[in-house]
């Protein structure tokens, strides 16, 4: 396997309240890879790819602890000039929902020309040029004319292709892309994912898939991190998760789908994710837990290495063997 | 099927809507709903499916009498909501409710949960006042919330929590009827199961009817009994849930189902959707609504007039494909990076 691209290491998000929104998140995202990053809503999936942008929303929220490591350098110490040639020039951000991200009164051509233009000093026709390219890269049709549209004239599909261009009209070799097919249809749904599976396999860009929904990882990631009150709780290839998963949660995520299979009650998670001010003291996932000892209650399970690549923290995981315990 | 609780007519819900002529003061109709007939038997739980603009919400609210229909009539145990008579919606109110999508925003956040059942029970005169502290108590236990949760605000309270408290609101009324607009939408989904076997479980022991809107197929099939799916205002497809789900008899119906991700290893995007996106309702096109984006559109779908409703036993579908020429899971329609189907700029 190639070398990592993105290397997140022991990521730690507070606020000045001292609260862990994200607590010792680890992981690696390689060349052409697309990472799954799962949570509910509240887990700190989002304040995670936020924080590996510096793009914390309010002055109340701080990087705390951790390395973010793209190509060898450390994005947290960098200086905040420098950080502004990183976004969009290497890291590339889309969002769940492009018409609050795209400028509502600029011609979304112009948008993406002046991205164009900041980051590559490119003249004004040269960077035209590139963003109608740009355009035409995302499968929007008659990309000329289009770039001369408003958002308010493409349909939700047709924004979210827009802003992706945006993203990437730069050609960074990450994108991090949160929540991307919320906001749409289903049957649209497909159409974007698509499009950042053509764009992965084409031009080798790595993507961050931050997404609440198994179904879209197991559609579209190779490997997925499932996140549960700020902390990771299990990592491991797409299939070997679906499969067999090893932390009680990812379990549980799984059987709650609602499958076009299934009839009658649902599969549940009894009770409700933590508040963050108020944690259990030993595993996060502890109350709502089927599998839980004293242990659990007293000690907050690492995230140890598996096997294969695999990493669960659990003090019982569900293939039966035995963690090392914390010391 | 029992006695319908309610009986729709041919209803029809137009909207005006500026622009139109070239003009700055001109206006257009934008038809929500056009020509839908369904009947909802008592007691049954049917499930209104459709994409955003598809017209599903407004429909839910043009049954209660919140929205004026443009034409048609709806019934509800025989009484015309239509009308817009004031003495029938107020009989109505006490027979229906609804619960809505955003737990916190439908929602009085300086109200303590307790107060907002209560005054539901005010409002309504059932109860003498001593008794009503009691109702409000079982009302909490009914959704599965301890009676301490009447002293709190919605802002203490989860998603899911808030939910159950809007769930309720709405049984407070004893109602007849439940329009439940996309009520699970908001929710996690390790919490979502939860409020719809509450739903479930509420609908068998109280025999209350009632109509789930909702996007989402998967959610439908473990709820509903029936099922109606709507595109751009138009009942496209109806009939028994199992029957739908197992042999669906228009494209999109058969998209739909193919759009439910499967959460296997391999679950792929083969399964795939149909491409482009639904087209402005306030430019529609000319015979069937759907055949810009359908990968069996024939030439007669592309005329005037749209296909007609065909009927058999319990189903209804729209569409001139004879029954079995579409597989559940979806045939392979391969989604191009053209990106057809994208709005002009108007």
């Amino acid at each position: 396997m190639s070398a990592p691209r993105l290397s997140v290491s022991n990521l730690e998000v507070s606020t000045d309240t001292g609260i862990h929104l994200v607590d010792g998140l680890s992981f690696e995202l390689r060349a052409g890879e697309i990472l799954g990053l799962v949570g509910e809503s509240g887990s700190g999936k989002t304040m995670a790819c936020r924080a590996l942008m510096r793009l914390l929303p309010g002055a109340r929220l701080a990087i705390t602890g951790g390395a973010v490591r793209l190509d060898g350098r450390d994005l947290v110490r960098l200086p905040e000039r420098e950080m502004c040639a990183v976004r969009g020039r290497e890291i590339g951000m889309i969002f769940q929902n492009p018409a609050s991200h795209i400028d509502p009164i600029m011609r979304i051509g112009n948008q993406i020309a002046e991205a164009i233009r900041l980051h590559e000093g490119a003249s004004r026709r040269e960077a035209r040029r590139a963003a109608v390219e740009a355009l035409r890269r995302v499968g929007i049709p008659d990309p000329e004319s289009r770039s001369r549209s408003h958002a308010h004239e493409f349909s939700g599909g047709m924004r979210q292709r827009a802003m992706i261009a945006l993203a990437l009209a730069c050609r960074p070799s990450v994108l991090i892309a949160d929540e991307p097919t919320t906001a749409l249809d289903v049957t649209v749904q497909a159409q974007v994912l698509r499009l950042l599976m053509h764009l992965r396999d084409t031009e080798g860009v790595s993507i961050l898939l931050v997404t609440h929904d198994l179904g879209v990882v197991a559609q579209t990631c190779d490997s997925v991190a499932v996140m549960y009150a700020g902390r990771l709780c299990e990592k491991a290839s797409t299939r070997a998760l679906l499969e067999k998963p090893l932390h009680h949660y990812a379990a549980g995520l799984i059987r709650c789908q609602p499958l076009s299979e299934g009839v009658g009650p649902l599969d549940t998670i009894a009770g409700q994710p933590p508040a963050l001010d108020a944690l259990p003291p030993g595993c996060r996932f502890e109350p709502r837990c089927p599998g839980a000892s004293a242990l659990c209650h007293e000690h907050l399970p690492e995230l140890h290495d598996h096997r294969a690549g695999r990493g669960v923290a659990c003090h019982h995981p569900l293939d039966g063997s035995a963690v090392e315990r914390p010391s | 099927m029992s006695e319908p609780l309610v009986e729709l007519d041919e209803l029809s819900v137009h909207f005006r809507v500026a622009g139109g002529n070239g003009s700055l003061f001109g206006s257009r109709l934008l038809p929500a709903v056009s020509g839908v007939s369904l009947n909802i038997g008592a007691g049954e739980r049917v499930g209104l499916v459709g994409e955003s603009g598809s017209g599903k919400s407004t429909l839910g609210q043009a049954m209660l009498g919140l929205v004026k229909a443009s034409g048609g009539r709806v019934r509800i145990d025989g009484l015309e909501v239509t009308s817009g008579e004031r003495e029938t919606l107020a009989r109505l109110r006490r027979q229906t409710a609804m619960i809505f999508q955003d737990p916190y925003g439908s929602l009085n956040p300086v109200q303590r949960v307790g107060d907002a059942l209560d005054e539901v029970l005010r409002v309504q005169r059932r109860l003498p006042s001593a008794e009503r502290a009691e109702r409000v108590r079982s009302l909490l236990e009914q959704v599965g919330l301890p009676a301490s949760f009447a002293r709190r605000r919605p802002r203490e309270l989860s998603g899911g929590q808030c939910q159950r408290v809007g769930i309720a609101r709405a049984l407070a009324v004893e109602p007849r009827l439940i329009v439940a607009d996309e009520c699970v939408a908001a929710l996690d989904v390790s919490i979502q199961g939860q409020i719809i076997n509450l739903l479930l479980s509420l609908s068998e022991s109280t025999g209350v009817t009632l109509l789930f809107i909702a996007h989402d197929l998967a959610v439908v099939r473990r709820l509903c009994e029936r099922v109606a799916i709507l595109y751009l205002g138009r009942i496209v497809e109806e009939g028994p849930v199992a029957d739908v789900f197992d042999a669906p008899r228009h494209p999109y119906t058969q998209a739909l189902i193919g759009a439910i991700p499967r959460i296997t290893p391999d679950g792929s995007l083969a399964h795939a959707v149909v491409s482009g996106e639904p087209p402005s309702p306030l430019a529609l096109p000319v015979g069937c609504a759907f055949h810009p984006r359908c990968p069996h559109a024939a030439t007669r779908c592309r005329q005037a007039p749209e296909p007609e409703l065909r009927e058999d036993g319990a189903r209804r579908w729209r569409c001139i494909l004879p029954p079995g020429a579409l597989a559940p899971g979806g045939s392979t329609v391969p989604i191009e990076l053209d990106g057809r189907g994208a709005r002009a700029p108007t």
